[in-house]
């Protein structure tokens, strides 16, 4: 088992421990305020669960050696890039043309100081090329470095049967090929693979209308349009929905797509602290009664970015709050479901399910097919109005190609086979078997004493290390153990904060939970 | 002794206060006591109104009516009504339940239904299933990704190469990877829109230069040089990049290449090629643009690529040397934060390659079939051919425009919906007007492809819309007189 020695191990010294309750614990019952008002209405039988979340501090000396390790390779950065430049020590990174010496350089020094000196040491734990399907089970690709990872060689050999904790494989569909994929099979050899032209030229083919109506279908809302590309879906749909003189609002740590779909905008954007209502009300508040700065014009539309599940935290957005806030101001509500649809809620339909909320009342549902449904794409549902506006008026639409035909097929096959209509109750039972595994996980790992992120429902499970050396540490020893983990580390997470991410699926037996 | 000054001091001090006359104390005393009182007093700033109070806040939140999330569309806007395709883009099309001939989608080099294409993606189905679930840094990267990435490298003959699973975000990823703040991009005017959003998500300076002109181009450079000099600091620092596409979108021309590469070299100033409608299609290998001059492929700092066109697939690429390359795969926001391209598709544009380099021949036969079509358009009275003649994409557009943009897309639209019912499926190019930095005029676009037995239906088709367009119609702009007289011409001459 691994146990990486001393820091995460808290064993008692949980210093600073923050939880979030409500309901039952009658400690923090302002900040979940309108939750407690609906329990008191009766109506009880939606938030009686305790909704759990932890995101306990370190201790301090493992701040400290955090720090500290950072801090030293820093020096030894500096030091080998002076012996690096004045020859001592060979260059082993890819440089400029000799033509083309007296340009501006491409890269100033400074940007690339990270990825030389600290990430390349251990850059062997990214990038894993895998040769089999991302089930429960894979084979990874075995490499080895002469040079200290600045190039690989692959050995031929393979490490067979890994445990995948790392592939956002939630339901397990996933898999090799087999005979309930045949259909697939049938649409590949009519089809073909692409589809080379957009969606409002020559590309709409009848796959993806079938598509779109089942995916309205399975939300329970009134239309859905799909596109090719999860971060497209996000970066090409928000800049024709809002536009200059709009507000947006996001959360601290949403997605890099949803950061650079508001960007292209030109939208106004700002940024409330993570899943804190509190935050949100305040800007809320001054947004409607100051209006715009400056000019003190009404804001044309106010939109809230909020994500499901977040990938990095494992934690769950506080919907009810959220919806009650969106109700009172009149903003607009966008939710990316990228990880939580399919994965979370009792029969697997997101987060609205997973609050026994509506989903109507949220203006704009968006999801990806990547992490649940084992195929790539994305969609964006709501209202008819809106998905017809978005027909329009979508740069993916006008722009860029439409899905392929076999994806569409395999997604329209998970979804059939979650919604039970090919028969069986197969897809029922993933996601119950998905909710069984995650709490089993998260409750074993905190009996080891680990430090875990996020709430208890989220098959999203961060497990905090904190120094560098500990998450490649962590990262080489669990390969050996033929477990595969991600690990992450600056620039995705804060600097001090690396942690180990596993993705916990429904196709994970319980053996295979317990071998770490 | 120094005692003995301070007690001096002191006392020539208590003297000068005795002996001051009384208006002066007066003031100063006064004076006193106004500073103190500035001193404890509230202050107050002049722009900030009074402070609303409670109740005036809620009564702020209750008028306050935002837009409608989206405006309404009207319901008989064209996109609404889609063009559905039942069965495979391939030469023979079913759009909307009839059979027509497939001019519209950009299948260049006939591969969407090649059985050998489709052998490799079912083999690839088999083995990995159809997501990859995941992005390439976390157990996405399957062996078939290494693979294609490798033949693309090689056949470009470039070091690396870095796979998208978009095509349009292929670039709009490849720009902000290198030029950031404070670069200077010259962009032509006729980019494609994918450019437009990635030099959009850079944030530098943009500026654009006129379609093809080089003379233009140099002169901004020029511009730029003075400006360096007088802040020469700067300069060291600021990066130039100069965006030009192989084969233009939106026009159908070929940029001058060998020009480019001059004036890279005198300005310093590197260049990012978008080869998305020339990969495979120019060249005596189809390697694109710099094969069609001769160019040495190094010169080009980056060249982009989508696979959608020649390669009949889904995705994007973008090769050059490793020293450039290298820095998308931690840099490049749709490579790092999206998943990764499913296996098949990748299975499926390497069987492409494969056919593409054993039969170099079928360059030759898209060139000369691209010839003959644009001779035989060239003679329709009322519509003009833009672009190249080897461009397989081209663009009919109205040779005087009625003079509102809606009546010359109503106009194209009607010819468009004519070749339908006479079984050739064509279509208008499609823009995003409001957001479209310089709008193209409308015009109908359509993609050749190589099937030898099409030959003749193509010659066909050239025929009837010349027909169709040679009444009074479309020269004059008159909507009304075009259809019923054009129709009867077309009758009379498919009688025949």
């Amino acid at each position: 088992m691994a146990n990486p020695g001393g820091g995460t191990v808290c064993n008692g010294k949980l210093h600073n421990h923050k939880k979030q309750s409500n309901g039952l614990q009658s400690r923090n019952c302002t900040k979940n305020g309108i939750v407690k008002e609906a329990q008191q209405n009766g109506r009880t039988h939606f938030y009686d669960k305790l909704i759990v979340e932890s995101f306990e501090e370190a201790p301090l000396h493992v701040m400290v050696f955090t720090y500290m390790g950072y801090g030293i390779g820093t020096l030894f950065g500096y030091l080998r890039d002076f012996m690096r430049n004045w020859g001592i020590e060979k260059c082993n990174a890819a440089v400029e043309r000799k033509e083309q010496r007296d340009f501006v350089p491409l890269y100033q020094d400074f940007e690339n100081f990270y990825t030389r000196n600290l990430y390349m040491r251990i850059r062997d734990n990214w990038n894993r090329p895998i040769c089999s399907a991302p089930g429960a089970l894979f084979d990874v690709m075995e490499r080895v470095s002469d040079d200290y990872n600045w190039t690989f060689r692959f050995t031929g050999r393979v490490i067979k049967d890994v445990i995948n904790m790392g592939s956002y494989n939630f339901l397990g569909l996933a898999a090799k090929y087999d005979e309930s994929m045949r259909t697939i099979k049938d649409v590949l050899e009519v089809y073909g693979t692409g589809v080379a032209s957009t969606r409002h030229e020559m590309g709409t083919l009848d796959k993806h209308k079938e598509l779109e109506d089942l995916v309205a279908k399975f939300l329970n809302v009134e239309a859905a349009m799909v596109f090719g590309m999860g971060f497209a879906t996000n970066s090409m749909n928000i800049p024709a929905l809002v536009g200059k003189g709009c507000l947006i609002l996001s959360d601290e740590l949403n997605h890099t797509s949803l950061v650079l779909g508001a960007r292209l905008s030109g939208a106004t954007i700002r940024i409330f602290k993570h899943n804190n209502t509190q935050s949100l009300e305040k800007l809320l508040r001054d947004a409607v009664i100051y209006g715009q700065p400056r000019t003190r014009r009404a804001w044309k539309k106010i939109l809230i970015l909020v994500e499901g599940v977040y990938s990095m935290e494992g934690s769950i957005v506080h919907l009810p709050q959220i919806i009650a806030l969106k109700k009172k101001y009149k903003a607009y509500l966008y939710i990316d479901e990228a990880h939580s649809i399919g994965a979370v809620g009792p029969t697997g339909r997101g987060v609205t399910e997973f609050f026994g909320l509506d989903p109507h009342e949220v203006d704009v549902l968006m999801g990806t097919f990547t992490k649940s449904f084992g195929a790539a794409g994305g969609y964006i549902a709501g209202r008819k109005d809106l998905v017809d506006y978005l027909r329009v008026h979508s740069h993916s639409a006008v722009y860029a190609s439409s899905m392929s035909p076999p994806i569409a097929e395999q997604i329209i096959r998970s979804l059939k086979h979650l919604m039970g209509m090919d028969g069986t109750t197969q897809g029922l039972q993933r996601v119950r078997q998905l909710a069984k595994n995650t709490r089993y996980f998260r409750q074993r790992l905190q009996e080891m004493g680990f430090i875990i992120y996020g709430n208890e429902n989220s098959p999203v499970v961060p497990l905090l290390l904190y120094m560098p050396g500990k998450v490649a540490a962590f990262a080489r020893h669990m390969l050996e153990k033929k477990i595969g983990v991600v690990v992450v580390g600056f620039p995705a997470t804060p600097l001090a904060e690396a942690r180990a991410r596993f993705c916990v699926s429904a196709a994970h037996t319980r053996e295979m939970l317990d071998t770490p | 002794m120094a005692t003995a000054t301070e007690q001096w001091v002191l006392v020539e001090m208590v003297q000068a206060l005795y002996e001051a006359p009384a208006y002066h104390l007066i003031l100063e005393g006064i004076l006193i006591l106004w500073i103190i009182r500035l001193l404890f007093s509230k202050t107050y700033k002049l722009q900030e109104r009074s402070d609303l109070t409670v109740k005036e806040k809620e009564e702020l939140i209750e008028e306050w009516q935002p837009e409608p999330l989206v405006p309404p569309v009207p319901k008989d806007h064209p996109a609404l009504n889609y063009n559905i395709v039942s069965g495979p883009p391939s030469h023979k099309i079913v759009v909307n339940g009839k059979e027509c001939i497939n001019f519209a989608s950009f299948n260049f080099l006939g591969l969407l239904d090649n059985p050998r294409v489709k052998a490799a993606a079912l083999a690839s189905l088999k083995k990995y299933g159809v997501g990859t679930c995941g992005p390439r840094g976390f157990y996405g990267t399957f062996d078939v990704h290494l693979d294609l990435e490798d033949r693309l490298a090689k056949f470009m003959k470039t070091e690396e190469a870095i796979i998208y699973s978009y095509g349009f975000a292929t670039i709009a990823s490849a720009i902000p990877a290198y030029s950031k703040r404070g670069d200077i991009v010259f962009v032509d005017r006729a980019a494609c829109f994918a450019i437009q959003k990635g030099l959009q998500a850079s944030r530098s300076d943009i500026k654009l230069f006129k379609h093809n002109d080089m003379a233009d181009l140099e002169r901004l450079l020029k511009e730029q040089e003075i400006e360096d000099q007088k802040n020469p600091r700067k300069a060291r620092v600021t990066r130039r990049f100069i965006v030009v596409e192989g084969l233009y979108m939106n026009t159908g021309t070929i940029c001058p290449l060998p020009e480019l590469v001059k004036l890279k070299y005198k300005y310093k100033a590197r260049i990012f090629l978008e080869e998305s409608l020339s990969f495979g299609v120019l060249g005596e290998h189809g390697r694109g643009v710099t094969e069609h001059y001769g160019i040495n492929i190094d010169d080009i700092d980056l060249i982009s690529a989508n696979m959608e066109n020649a390669l009949a697939s889904i995705g994007g690429f973008c090769c050059g040397r490793s020293f450039v390359i290298d820095h998308q795969r931690l840099s490049g926001q749709g490579y790092c934060f999206s998943a990764s391209l499913p296996p098949l598709l990748a299975a499926a544009a390497i069987e492409a390659l494969n056919i593409m380099e054993e039969n170099p021949g079928i360059f030759a036969v898209l060139k000369e079939k691209c010839r003959q079509i644009h001779k035989a358009l060239q003679g329709i009275s009322g519509l003009k051919v833009v672009g190249e003649s080897l461009s397989p994409a081209f663009h009919l557009q109205l040779e005087e425009s009625t003079g509102s943009r809606e009546q010359d897309v109503r106009l194209l639209q009607e010819i468009v919906d004519q070749c339908m019912n006479r079984s050739i499926a064509l279509t208008q190019a499609r823009y995003l007007e409001k957001e479209e930095k310089c709008l193209p005029p409308p015009r109908v676009v359509s993609g050749l492809e190589t099937s030898r037995f099409i030959w003749e239906c193509r010659l066909e088709a050239a025929e009837e819309l010349e027909k169709r367009v040679l009444r009074p119609g479309a020269k004059s702009g008159r909507l009304q007189e075009s259809p019923p007289g054009s129709l009867n011409a077309l009758l009379a001459w498919s009688a025949r």
